[in-house]
């Protein structure tokens, strides 16, 4: 180069200058893969940008499962977490060791609703998350078309649906879907049921914290093991790939009618959505059917937090956007990017009218009451290997009671690990 | 070496090398001992004496992953040595484009496992995986290869066999070349058959080119993770589980102690096959 740029060199000083007029913040978010929670960090970041040019952002993604879980409690404990992290709330985020790991957020819980703050709370008593995203229901989701064809109506206990799967399935079709594939959706017959097992028992969460109360010796806890081997000991209602079949394959097959029943958490319609617009409106959804018509309610899982890791140097910065998240503004950027797949646990944030058939399914449990949080977010203890007895129960490999009995006894590490009292 | 000749080179030449295998190796390796007796969450460390390793053994998908990954070691290490070894000495008999199918052999070992292992598992998928559509175009009935428990272990060891089979060739291969011909053209004068040439000079001579093929998969399969993770990743249920992927497990749930606990296991137990191994088949070689 002959001619020094100094056209270059003004605008690099320029720049300098402005970084000192302004303090500019970079607020690095880590975030599981899932496509929709990536399009809502995609939109609120972009918003948040658009009113606070001063604040930038760098999104990442982590695996999800355990692979992710293993990925967040290495980086925090190593300190090199992001300024701000999407993870789960309730047992999980107990398993993080929140009240040395991650930022109080107490000052920006006013426009977030009471029920979610408990499955945020660290046990030194301190709120340290706010929702991000919808609440979840865990239940069924059914092929509208196929219930019509065989004129079947949604069952409001077990046998019923027992009844609808047999009709399915003398009709030459797949009648419930399963996807071992991807272990963890092998847990929902056993997980889904909580309404069911705290119908029965209700103060079951109380005494299996402190160790009163066991799945194996609780006959309402052990059914849902007892429902993954019932569709697996009926012989002809499983996909013929259920033990290599992987989530995604399940959407699909639940949506264009390649079986009748998917036993999954309600967050799937995101991906229904996404992959297979046409049939949103042939998915509906109904709460796991249990012993009686009487007590028929939905078991609901809390969405995750947005957490700031304690070591982030721009807490201030991370604390102001998830305040902006934990607004009603923030909350209408969400169901605009997401969609609108359940309650969202903001004041005063209310769904749009023209919500898919399977949240319409769902908003009546939450409006008549008849619902219940998942055991996760009422004790802290979730054994790890449970998708692993689901997947043995559902294959046939175990039997109900032997697989709870030896979830009791894995539920123990995690009890020990924890250090309750009682173990 | 002669004993008493002192070494032209003074001890503090050792020094950088030394400093970096007691920080980064044996540090870790000592820590890891006291870590194995405590119920630890990265922050506090709760001495809990043998209770780790007694959680070990008592819990049945634990032992289980335990003689699993005997199991799988054996297989492997035996089928790579006897596989490479008649693999080797086709490949040395002089074929035509007897280059090519050497590269061919290797080829395996040079990608990587994890891209072998979510190949294996599309081609293993029980309904559109083209080994099942494969047999089903012939007339036979589809196999859940992966999916099956009883089966799930072996396929996957099925798999490490086409990866690894390439390394053990190798070595073999070079094993074969240092063999001087002068023993096969005395046998041949002697009137042997090329059966008896393999079992009398090649099995004996081509000794130390198995102690390192026994040696090395054995330990490999042992200490085998990526593999099984990428297809199975221990399933179904705890059917393929091996220790490394129970170690990985109680890791991911957060059990450091345990999962220290098992690395201690593993390394137990590798020392205790390995060793006696080795020394006997060292023995052996100086007997011949």
């Amino acid at each position: 180069m002959k001619k020094p740029n100094y056209s270059l060199a003004l605008a690099s000083a320029m720049a300098l200058m402005a970084n000192m007029a302004v303090a500019e913040v970079t607020l690095s978010i880590s975030s599981d893969g899932n496509e929709q929670t990536t399009l809502a960090l995609e939109a609120l970041t972009a918003a948040y940008t658009a009113a606070n040019p001063d604040v930038t952002f760098e999104l990442e993604t982590r695996p999800g499962g355990a692979d992710g879980d293993n990925l967040v409690k290495t980086r925090l404990a190593t300190g090199e977490m992001t300024d701000i992290f999407q993870y789960n709330s309730g047992s999980l985020f107990q398993a993080l060791k929140p009240e040395v790991n991650l930022a109080d957020l107490s000052d920006i819980q006013a426009g977030v609703i009471e029920s979610f703050q408990p499955v945020v709370t660290s046990p030194d008593g301190v709120i340290r998350g706010v929702p991000f995203g919808a609440a979840m229901g865990g239940g069924i989701y059914y092929n509208i078309p196929i219930y019509e064809e065989l004129g079947l109506s949604v069952p409001k206990t077990w046998a019923d649906f027992m009844a609808n799967n047999a009709a399915i399935a003398a009709a030459g079709k797949v009648a419930v879907i399963q996807t071992y594939g991807d272990t963890w959706s092998s847990q929902l017959f056993v997980l889904a049921d909580y309404f069911n097992v705290q119908a029965a028992n209700p103060t079951f969460a109380a005494d299996y914290t402190n160790n009163a109360a066991k799945y194996a010796s609780t006959p309402a806890a052990m059914r849902g093991f007892e429902y993954l081997q019932d569709v697996f000991a009926a012989g002809n209602l499983l996909n013929e790939d259920f033990a290599a079949a992987k989530f995604d394959d399940g959407v699909r097959m639940v949506a264009t009618g390649e079986g009748a029943h998917y036993p999954m958490l309600t967050f799937a319609l995101g991906n229904i959505q996404q992959n297979f617009a046409a049939n949103v409106e042939d998915v509906g959804f109904f709460a796991q059917p249990g012993a009686t018509a009487e007590t028929n309610g939905l078991t609901v899982w809390m969405p995750s937090g947005l957490y700031v890791s304690q070591s982030s140097e721009n807490a201030d910065a991370a604390k102001a956007f998830l305040a902006f998240v934990a607004s009603v503004e923030g909350c209408e950027i969400m169901i605009a990017s997401a969609g609108a797949t359940g309650p969202y646990l903001i004041k005063d944030c209310a769904l749009p009218a023209d919500v898919p058939r399977s949240v319409a399914d769902m908003l009546p449990y939450f409006q008549t009451g008849a619902t219940a949080p998942a055991l996760e977010f009422l004790s802290p203890i979730k054994g790890p290997s449970l998708e692993q007895f689901t997947v043995e129960v559902g294959s046939g490999i175990r039997s109900a009671a032997d697989a709870a009995a030896l979830y009791d006894q894995d539920v123990e590490k995690q009890a020990q690990q924890l250090g309750l009292p009682n173990w | 070496m002669a004993h008493g000749r002192p070494s032209p080179y003074p001890y503090w030449f050792v020094a950088p090398a030394a400093v970096i295998f007691l920080t980064l190796f044996m540090m870790p390796t000592g820590a890891s001992f006291w870590f194995a007796l405590t119920r630890w969450d990265l922050y506090t460390a709760d001495f809990i004496g043998l209770d780790n390793f007694r959680q070990f053994f008592k819990e049945p998908q634990l032992l289980n992953g335990l003689v699993n990954t005997v199991i799988y070691a054996v297989l492997t290490s035996v089928s790579k040595s006897v596989i490479g070894l008649l693999l080797a000495v086709l490949l040395t008999s002089g074929l035509y484009a007897q280059g090519f199918l050497r590269t061919v052999v290797f080829f395996p070992v040079l990608v990587s496992t994890i891209g072998i292992g979510l190949t294996f598992f599309q081609l293993m998928h029980p309904t559109k995986g083209a080994i099942n559509l494969a047999l089903e175009a012939i007339g036979l009935s589809k196999v859940g290869w992966l999916t099956t428990p009883w089966l799930a272990l072996y396929s996957v060891a099925l798999i490490d066999l086409w990866k690894g089979v390439g390394l053990a060739t190798l070595i073999y291969i070079a094993g074969l070349a240092s063999i001087s011909p002068d023993y096969y053209e005395a046998a041949r004068i002697d009137g042997a058959t090329r059966v008896q040439q393999f079992w009398r000079i090649t099995v004996p001579l081509v000794r130390p080119a198995t102690v390192t093929v026994v040696t090395l998969s054995l330990i490999g399969g042992l200490r085998s993770f990526d593999i099984i993770w990428a297809t199975t990743r221990g399933g179904p249920g705890f059917s393929s589980d091996v220790l490394a992927s129970v170690i990985y497990k109680q890791y991911q749930a957060g059990f450091y102690g345990l999962s220290t606990a098992g690395n201690v296991i593993l390394f137990l137990l590798i020392a205790a096959i390995v060793l006696p191994l080795t020394a006997w088949m060292n023995r052996r070689e100086v007997d011949l």
